[in-house]
């Protein structure tokens, strides 16, 4: 045991000396992670405000050859402005980005309608221009409107009942619930915890293996009086230290940033509470030694500390991909899921967050499948090195 | 006491050591001599039990580097090419995290790393970080590195590259103190001169055989040549032709 201890002390040491690395490792995150928010937030409010009844802005061409249809736009909060020279000149400015849509209303408009001729207007627009779908949207919307209620007019006025035009009655009928609401979002934030953990603790997790054989202090390290298991043991303890202080700094960081994140306008009441950081750095806690493991296993394996660094940036990813597929999927918690390791982390979290009941069978098979996993992948690390090949 | 018995170790298709034999005696300092590539190094992996041999044996006063290896890294110390020291750690702090790996008693260890200091004479700069350190102040860190554990036998490879003259000399000095000490030094370099102002015993190794074995002035008989560069070269032709 006493070795043990005395590579993980060394490691500490001498990792909290490496003062730019420890910053990003430790700090980055926790500094990151609540701007991320504040400016995802911010735009969802806004995506949220655009889908409401916002006044928009329409330029119209050959405005007076409908007055009626300007007016009926106009109760639809679309204000009209004068529009471009002609047709050309409107596909022009459509495609050149300057209005996402242009509403054309020909000459012969009136007289069309008049003579109960289908009349033609035309809507200049681009659908590859995703940010202006809304507006498009809503003039379409509102052009619809106009064309039934029209519809409807002309059949009462020959005592048909407008109804029968609509033999189809559609309803939408909204279901996310606030919390659901908060649920997706709040999804984000077992991703960024995981991330977080594995940030703390990569930078020892390549300097413990690649950058001790860069060094050339490998060598000497394996020819003392020494078991390699309890070397690497007090390495990945190391590792897993600096990944859990990571942790705890990147939970009090969402936890003192939450009070000024509007949360409220998106109708969020997300529960965290000191005792939900707590038990959320419980939950993630057996999540370091799969996480640590796993780096350095992987850095072990290679030549130098660069390739160490660009292997590991891939790796960080690897178990935020579960979530990120899970999230896309938006799958609800199931018992298969939580014998995989972060997904069920994250899975667990988001129930605590979003105030659902979670089971404590759950929780024990989360936390022994992944301690499991990471003491599968210790003894993979201890293997590795009793080989010559790491010597490079 | 360090013996090695015909070890062959090969890397894939390359054949780096075969067949490499010969004692390092206590009291005396033992230089194996090669040119580059000639598997010295191989050959100090191998007693440092970094690298299992594919054929032959070699011990450490008696502990087989295969079978009981624990046994034979506790008896050696071991100075790598090229210092390996830590460099956000100071000399001291280098030191004595070798002297808790190697188990010493907690109580012991801050004085056994004060005389480490002593005798090497590094109190200059022990409670500097070794990240500064020149190759002269490297390589007597990690030499007192590698005595921490007040080993029976010590492993030096290539210890004097890239040393300026007093460096060189200083290290000398101690290598004949250790050797006063009646320790077993054994010392690789592939410098002839450096070799014959050191050592009691030269082993030529060429092509991952040995040459020849023998003292600087055994060199010179059996060689037929006065000159020890000559002798080498010479040597090496041998196993060459052979």
């Amino acid at each position: 045991m006493r070795p043990v201890l005395t590579v993980f002390a060394k490691e500490v040491i001498d990792n909290l000396r490496d003062r730019r690395s420890l910053l990003t490792a430790l700090f980055g995150m926790p500094i990151a992670m609540p701007i991320f928010f504040v400016v995802l937030i911010s735009f969802q409010i806004e995506r949220n405000i655009d889908s409401a009844e916002e006044l928009i802005e329409l330029p119209v061409i050959g405005a007076e050859h409908a007055p009626n249809l300007l007016r009926y736009l106009e109760s639809r909060n679309i204000d009209i402005v004068a529009g471009p020279a002609d047709g050309a000149a409107a596909a022009e400015a459509v495609q050149a980005g300057d209005e996402d849509v242009v509403l054309l209303i020909p000459a012969d408009f009136g007289e069309e309608l008049a003579g109960m001729i289908p009349a033609t207007v035309e809507l200049y627009l681009d659908q590859a221009n995703t940010s202006g779908n809304a507006d498009i949207g809503r003039v379409r919307d509102a052009l619809f409107g106009y064309n039934q209620a029209l519809a409807g007019i002309r059949l009462s006025a020959r005592g048909v009942n407008p109804a029968l035009l609509r033999p189809l009655n559609i309803d939408h009928i909204d279901v996310s619930t606030p919390s659901g609401r908060a649920a997706i979002l709040l999804g984000m934030l077992s991703y960024f915890f995981l991330f977080a953990l594995l940030m703390g603790g990569m930078y020892l997790a390549i300097d413990a293996t690649a950058g001790e054989r860069e060094r050339g202090s490998l060598e000497p390290l394996l020819s003392l009086p020494l078991a390699r298991a309890h070397l690497i043991i007090g390495k990945i303890a190391a590792t897993c230290v600096f990944m859990a202080i990571a942790l705890a700094l990147c939970l009090l960081s969402f936890f003192a940033a939450l009070p000024f994140l509007p949360l409220e306008q998106l109708g969020m009441t997300p529960n965290f509470s000191l005792a939900v950081v707590l038990a959320a750095f419980a939950l993630l806690l057996p999540f370091t030694l799969v996480s640590a493991s796993m780096m350095t296993l992987a850095a072990s394996f290679t030549k130098s500390y660069k390739e160490a660094q660009t292997w590991l940036g891939v790796l960080l990813l690897v178990p935020t991909m579960p979530i990120l597929i899970v999230s896309i999927l938006t799958v609800q918690p199931r018992f298969e899921f939580m014998f995989i390791p972060a997904l069920s982390q994250h899975l667990i979290l988001v129930d605590i967050v979003s105030n659902e009941p979670v089971s404590a069978l759950h929780i024990a098979i989360s936390a022994t499948s992944t301690l499991t996993l990471g003491a599968i992948l210790t003894w993979l690390c201890v293997r590795l090195y009793h080989r010559e090949a790491l010597l490079g | 006491m360090i013996e090695v018995e015909g070890i062959h170790k090969s890397f894939g298709a390359v054949h780096a050591v075969r067949g490499v034999s010969f004692a390092a005696e206590d009291g005396r300092i033992t230089g194996l001599l090669g040119p580059n590539g000639a598997g010295k190094s191989t050959t100090l992996r191998v007693l440092c039990t970094l690298l299992k041999p594919d054929r032959g044996a070699a011990r450490i006063d008696g502990a087989d580097v295969v079978a009981d290896s624990l046994a034979a890294r506790r008896k050696i110390g071991s100075l790598p090419h090229g210092s390996g020291l830590y460099p956000r750690l100071t000399a001291r702090e280098n030191i004595a995290y070798y002297a808790r790996l190697c188990g010493l008693e907690r109580r012991a260890i801050a004085g056994r790393v004060e005389e480490i200091i002593n005798t090497l004479d590094i109190g200059d700069f022990a409670d500097r970080r070794a990240k500064g350190f020149s190759h002269g102040e490297r390589t007597k860190t990690a030499l007192g590195r590698a005595l921490i554990h007040d080993p029976q036998n010590l492993i030096l490879d290539e210890p004097t590259t890239g040393l300026d003259v007093m460096a060189t000399r200083g290290l000398r000095e101690l290598i004949v103190k250790l050797k006063a000490q009646g320790r077993c030094v054994l010392f690789s370099s592939h410098v002839m001169q450096e070799v014959a102002a050191l050592c009691d015993d030269i082993c030529i190794i060429a092509h991952g055989k040995v040459a020849i074995h023998d003292s600087a002035d055994g060199i010179r008989q059996r060689t037929g040549r006065d000159d020890l560069e000559d002798a080498f070269v010479a040597a090496v032709a041998m196993v060459e032709e052979a």
